[in-house]
This record gives structure tokens, sequence and C-alpha cells, in this order.
């Protein structure tokens, strides 16, 4: 089954900023940005009291009462992006065979928010180490395993083929496609629903990364909060979301004459084996990942016309992936426009790495570059083209995207696409 | 190629402890002692014995971890020592990790949001980000060992250790030389504990010895363990050149499929998940000596199981067993574990019983091994995994 390559044909979109894949691309390409304070629970007390979040009404977006109530808010976006892509795509789930579709879905933090407030209601806000059983849900133990998330994208469409749940911390997004990728390479289905989910913006993994100091507590200024790359940065600021994807062996995509966003033509993965949160400044396994998905798509650094960054916007991350664009792309990393679009959707965990392949495909498609938004001073170890403030045209065939989360995780994906 | 074996599981904390109870059909469930379980309508668990954390994981990791991951490096550093593979010795990004994750650190997720809810935000500790989230197994084994080859996570529930080796193998066909694969799960703290009963599956009687009876007239649910398996898969040409000392099978064959949604009137999927992997190891079914069954002991998965069993192999046409009987149900570490015993049996010629079951159910058409080992001649074995919700997973393993 070698020389099956696999395409993007439909996109679906989840966040901050608006639902679908239109309200997105517009917020992207008019560098506004999605930041304010924390609305869905009373944050006082905490840290950081920022983040980007969704306006987002399970049932004003077509779930069932009773898929929004079994189901926790990152299986809700899941479903509703993945709804999105499948009518984007113009596929009818109909006509296809049930046991060709796979379904792969990241997600790093799964069903948090619905567990812990579970928890809140059994052990009587944390009074009851012995839990009050009686008081449990039905669901409850979907929620212990986000594999149930995989289950509700899979029943949307009737997928009987290989499904999977891809847990990877931050680089989810980018890791859950690749694997459904892998699977219609070697000839386990013809079509898959790929994409990431998470909905971590609940007091517990608020307060986690509080912990840490990991995100930004400018809350004063929250909708400039999220600053990748300046100077002036101070953390991620959490965010939520989903991008949900149809993507289809290319023959399959050609027979039918689906509209083609981008082919997924490379991926690879590596790990610093360093430590679980840090980042050696050097970039050295990220580069690695780089080099070898652009050697699995064929295309040498100089044919990289856009990079999305991983770019969070922590002073480490930004000088560490800083230093492997220029490990991979040589002189070459100077001219490339890359951009953070977390400076917009802040940072969605698992989530967020399949929102920025959504970015990728829907650049490819306009032939834009969104920008990187709040980029005022830049750091001087951060010295590349970030694209700061405005949305720039260019001429765009080959986009990466990298990723990089806590366990020292490192991934990058090529796409191709544009006009011919 | 697997050539390294870990195990931590209730039966046992070295492979040898937990072959030699399978074995001898010496089941590992008791009535859960770690916290007062009495007001449950659960009261049977298959808990690891005598695990001390600070035998088996650096110090400074123990409080940064949870039991799950503890396990899950304990029987990693044990597969690698079984493997007598030096990760120094492998190029440096050709050495990776996939584990299967179920639930992440429970007990530690509890604690904290205990500690967030009853005392404020900043009573959360500095290692609940890494602690909790599903990763955190795969990325300690990673630093542990200095891996910086791909690393993954799949949680498919039971059937995850089995999509975990498939993707291990998938890997190793992509060029790596070596990956340490696996699972563990510990999920009996309370919070843990009810929330599996709520998926209605927990089996709640009170003898330890009937607890957990798949295929059997009486079967009402399983009953929960902790621990798993990790297993050292490797390129077999690279295995064969350092001359491994353990060869103790191939994965010969992997499939995977998923289940109808509900209310559907197409047929589980589970039978293709079996067909599938016998065609991916170009084997007939008479080819294959033991099925390592998922016995989930609810009577409607039971019958989808044997039916499925028994139009592929024949009725009565290939011994059955599940050891799991004697450690309870792992999760992520379930499939994982089977995937050693079933390579344990290949290697010495007998399937070990399945304990528990008094009244096999009839209709079933199961040549179910029961309570003592069988000889048999084992070429190849098939390991079977479902996971709530819909997952199947099938997995050849031939000597």
């Amino acid at each position: 089954m070698s020389g099956r390559r696999v395409v993007i044909t439909g996109v679906g979109v989840v966040a901050p900023g608006g639902i679908g894949r239109k309200a997105f691309w517009d917020l992207l390409s008019s560098g506004r940005t999605a930041t304010r304070p924390i609305s869905l629970f009373d944050a006082g007390g905490f840290r950081s009291r920022i983040a980007a979040e969704c306006d987002f009404d399970p049932l004003l977006e077509g779930l069932s009462f009773p898929e929004a109530r079994r189901m926790d808010r990152a299986a809700q976006m899941a479903v509703v992006a993945a709804r999105e892509s499948v009518a984007d795509s113009g596929l009818s789930p109909d006509g296809l065979p049930p046991e060709r579709v796979t379904v792969s879905v990241g997600s790093a933090v799964g069903c948090t928010m619905a567990l812990e407030q579970e928890y809140v209601v059994l052990s009587d806000g944390g009074r009851r180490w012995l839990v009050d059983h009686t008081y449990g849900v039905p669901h409850l133990y979907g929620y212990m395993v986000p594999s149930t998330i995989a289950t509700e994208v899979a029943w949307t469409v009737g997928a009987e083929g290989p499904v999977a749940l891809i847990s990877t911390g931050c680089t989810s997004g980018l890791d859950a496609v690749a694997h459904a990728v892998e699977v219609i390479r070697e000839g386990g289905a013809d079509v898959a629903l790929a994409g990431a989910t998470d909905a971590p913006i609940s007091p517990i993994t608020v307060a986690c990364f509080d912990a840490i100091k990991a995100t930004s507590a400018n809350n004063d200024e929250p909708g400039t909060a999220s600053r990748p790359f300046d100077l002036h940065r101070d953390g991620f600021v959490l965010g939520e979301g989903a991008a949900m994807f149809v993507l289809e062996e290319y023959e399959h995509a050609r027979r039918r004459g689906a509209e083609v966003y981008a082919e997924v033509a490379g991926f690879a993965n590596r790990s610093n084996a360093f430590h679980m949160t840090g980042l050696k400044p050097d970039g050295r396994e990220m580069s690695a990942a780089i080099d070898a998905a652009l050697r699995q798509a064929g295309r040498a650094p100089g044919d990289v016309d856009h990079i999305n960054a991983h770019g969070s916007g922590t002073r480490q991350n930004d000088r560490h992936e800083t230093a492997a664009f220029k490990r991979s792309l040589g002189r070459h990393a100077y001219e490339v426009p890359i951009s953070s679009i977390k400076s917009m959707v802040g940072h969605s965990l698992g989530a967020i790495g399949s929102i920025e392949i959504a970015a990728c495909a829907l650049a490819l498609r306009h032939q834009v570059v969104p920008p990187t938004a709040n980029l005022h001073h830049a750091d001087p170890e951060c010295d590349l083209d970030y694209t700061p403030r405005v949305a720039r045209e260019a001429r765009l065939r080959t986009v990466l995207s990298v990723g990089s989360g806590f366990g020292g995780f490192q991934s990058a994906m090529v796409l191709t696409g544009g006009p011919s | 190629m697997i050539t390294g074996l870990g195990v931590m599981a209730p039966t046992g904390r070295t492979v040898a402890a937990h072959w030699s109870a399978v074995l001898a059909g010496r089941s590992a469930l008791t009535t859960i002692s770690q916290f007062d379980a009495s007001g449950y309508p659960v009261r049977v668990a298959g808990t690891v014995p005598g695990f001390e954390p600070r035998s088996h994981v650096p110090g400074r990791v123990v409080p940064q971890t949870d039991r799950w991951t503890h396990l899950g490096l304990a029987a990693a550093a044990q597969a690698l020592d079984d493997a007598a593979l030096d990760p120094a010795t492998v190029p440096e990004y050709e050495m990776g990790v996939t584990t299967a994750s179920s639930s992440g650190g429970t007990e530690f997720g509890q604690r904290e949001i205990e500690a967030l809810w009853r005392d404020g935000p900043s009573h959360v500790g500095a290692y609940q980000s890494i602690a909790w989230f599903y990763a955190a197994t795969t990325g300690q084994i990673s630093i542990r060992h200095g891996l910086r080859g791909p690393c993954g996570v799949l949680v498919t529930e039971q059937a995850g250790g089995l999509d975990a080796i498939g993707q291990a193998r998938r890997l190793i066909r992509s060029g790596l030389r070596a990956v340490v694969t696996g699972g563990t799960d510990a999920s009996l703290c309370p919070y843990g504990v009810v929330a599996q009963l709520s998926s209605g599956r927990l089996s709640t009687a009170t003898d330890p010895s009937r607890a957990y009876a798949p295929f059997d007239a009486y079967a009402a649910g399983h009953v929960p363990g902790e621990g798993g398996g990790m297993l050292i898969v490797e390129e077999a040409q690279a295995a064969a050149e350092r001359g491994a000392a353990h060869r103790y099978g191939a994965v010969a064959g992997y499939a995977a499929t998923f289940d109808p949604p509900p209310g559907s009137t197409r047929p589980p999927a589970l039978g293709r998940a079996i067909r599938g992997a016998l065609a991916d190891a170009g084997l007939a079914p008479d080819q294959v000596g033991a099925v390592f069954a998922d016995a989930a002991a609810v009577p409607e998965l039971d019958r989808q199981e044997a039916e499925a069993i028994a139009e592929i192999f024949g009725p009565y046409g290939v011994p059955v067993t599940a050891p799991k009987t004697m450690t309870g149900r792992l999760y992520a570490g379930g499939a994982s574990l089977d995937l050693v015993t079933a390579l344990m049996a290949l290697r010495e010629g007998v399937v070990p019983p399945t304990s528990g079951v008094r009244c096999p159910v009839d209709e079933l058409r199961l040549d179910l091994v029961r309570d003592s080992p069988r000889q048999v001649a084992l070429e190849h074995v098939l390991v079977v995994g479902r996971g709530y919700g819909g997952f199947n997973a099938a997995v050849v393993l031939s000597r």
C-alpha cells in the first residue's frame, strides 16, 4: 500500500472568537484576539484569571439534549467540529463503507472538566475522600476514560474502522492527525475523521498551571496577554476548542472530485528525554523532527514557505523553537514568515495542534499568512520574521507546523497545496 | 520481535511470579483494603501486593508521579533489563515509547482536586500538571531511559495494550530499532472505583473466588484491578545481530475495528478484528493454538465474543482462556499483561487456565481452559481486547 497519499478535504473548527471555520479564519486574518477574563467559572483567587474561551452552546450548535448531557465539553466540541468537517467535505456518510472509515482524536486532558464537576458533587466540595457513589451520574466512567470522545466522533458517521484517542499532551493535535494518515497510508482505511479537542478552562487545570507559573498572569490586559516572541511575554494563555478534518486517500478524493485543502505530506516526532516541562535552548530534537518530516515530504528546507510555530509565549519555548528553525532551515529561517496563532486563540493544549493544522489548511487555500498578534518588541533572541500583528499575502505551497509539549515531545508536520 | 518482558500485576511483580501464579490458577483477587470500601457495592479487586515505589522508581520521581506511572516505570525497567538492551547503544532517535493509558493518574488527581476544593487554588501542587495527564508514563519512561525517538499514547480502554503494540510494530516498520510498549493502570482510589461503578460493568459479588466469572451462567460483571505489563519490541534483524537473549515471539498480525453505534442493525465488529489480525499474519484459523479472550463477564458482551470465536474457529474449535480472571481487568494494563502471558504460553507450550468459572454457558460453545493448565503445542496465539465504548483489537503472536 506504499505510495498512498492523504489529503484534507474537509475542515471543521470550534475556536475562541467564533464557531466554524469561517469565523476562525476571519479572526486570524484580521489579527484580532479572543483572550479575555475567564467567565466559565469564578477565577477570583487564581493567579491567572484569563483565557481564550469559546462562546459555545452545544444545543445551538445542533447537539440534542441527551447528547449534550452525556458528553463533556471537549467531546461536544469535537462532535460539532466533526460534523462541520463532514459537511464541508461533501461526503455523504451513507455512501461510505463503515469499515473503511477510521477515527483518530487527540486530547491532552480529556473530560477533566466534567470529572472535576462531578467530583465536587460526590465529595461535597472536597470534604469526603470516600466520595458518595449514590450521586454518581451514569456518564461518569465515560468522563474517566477519554476514549469516549473518540467514540462520540465515530458515532457521528458510524465509523467501524480503527478508532483511537491519542493523548500525547500538547502535541496530541498533530500526532492524532498523523496517526490517521498512517492508517490510511498502510491501507487500513480510505477516509478518516481526525483532529483534536480540549476544554481545559476549569479550576483544576487553571490551578495546576498556576502552580508552575506556566500561564500568563497579565490579568489587567487580557486582550493582549498572549505575546509569543515578544520581550514582554510572561507565559501562555489557556484556550479551548476543537478542529476536525476529513482526510482521504488521494485517489478516493480525486475520483469524487473533492476540493482539496492540502496534502499531509510529511510528519515526524522526536522526544528530548530531558525533562517533563523543561526545554534545552538548542532545539535539537524539534529540529530533528522537522528534518525528518521534510524528508518524508520530499521537500528541502528552502521549500518551506510558512511556519506555524508552537509559539506558546513562555520564555523557554519561543527561544527553543527559534533555535530549532535555524538549525533545520539555516539562512532560510530568516526569510520564512512564521506565525503563532496562540497570540489570538490561546493555547488549547491537545487541541491546538489540530486547530493550527486548520489554520495552515486555510492559509494554503487563501494564500495568506496569519499574523502573530501583540508582537511589538521582539525578544532579541527571537530574531526571525514572526509576521507581527498584520496578516500577509504570500505564495504558499509548502507549510510547516510544529508542536512541543510536556513529556519532552516534539512534532512536526508538512502540508503541501495551494493553486497548482 | 519481542525481546523483553516486564510485569507489575496482582499476580506478581516479576514475569516469573506472575507466570507461576496463573499456571497454578492462583487468583490474586482480594477484598479491597486500600480504603474503606464497605459503603460501596463493589468489594473485590486485584491489587499489586507489596509494591513499594521507592524500590523501583528514582526517589525524586516518586512524588512527581501517580501510582499508575510508578507501576509503568517499574515494569518498563524490568522489560529493558530482561531484554539486556542498553538504550545508549541504539542510535539516538531510533528507540521510542508507545504506551496505552486509560484514566491517567486517578488517585493523584483526586488528591489535588480535593486540595483545590477544600483548601483553595494555591494548595494544588506543582506536579499535578505532569502527573495526572495521560502521557505521564510515556514521558517518564522516555526521560528515565533516554529514549529520543517517537513517543505515543493510545487510549482505547481495555483494547489499549493491543493498539499500542500495533503502533510499536508500525514504528519498527518505519525504521525504529526498538520500542518500549505496554500499559498499566491504577484506579483503585475511591473516586476511581466510583467512576468505574457507573459503567454498570463492575461485579458486586463479595466472594473473590467467584466475583469475576466470564462465560459463566452467573457472570455479573468484572473485578477491577491495577498493574499491567511492558514489552520491548525490537527490529528482528537488529535483535538477532546483537544476540538478544530472549526472542519470545513476533507480532505477526494486528487489526482494530469499532462497533456500530447503539441502535444500529449492523453486527458487532469484533469478528472482523480477529479475521483482520489473522489475515495480516497470513494464517488460517486452524493454525492458532489458543485464544486469550477479552472476557468481559457481562453476558451480552460474552455472547458477542463467544459468537465471534465460534464463528471463526468453529464451535469448541480452539482452546480459549482468560487468565485476567486472576488479576481483574486492568484497563490500559489488561491487554498488555495478556500479551506477556500469551508470550510465556507460546514459549512454554502450555495454556494457563481461567479461574472462577464453575457454570460455563453451554450455548457459547467455547472450549474454555478452566482451573488447570493445558499442554498444547503452540506456534501462534491470538489475544483479543475490547474497550468500553466500542473498541475491538486483536493481535496474533507467533513463535
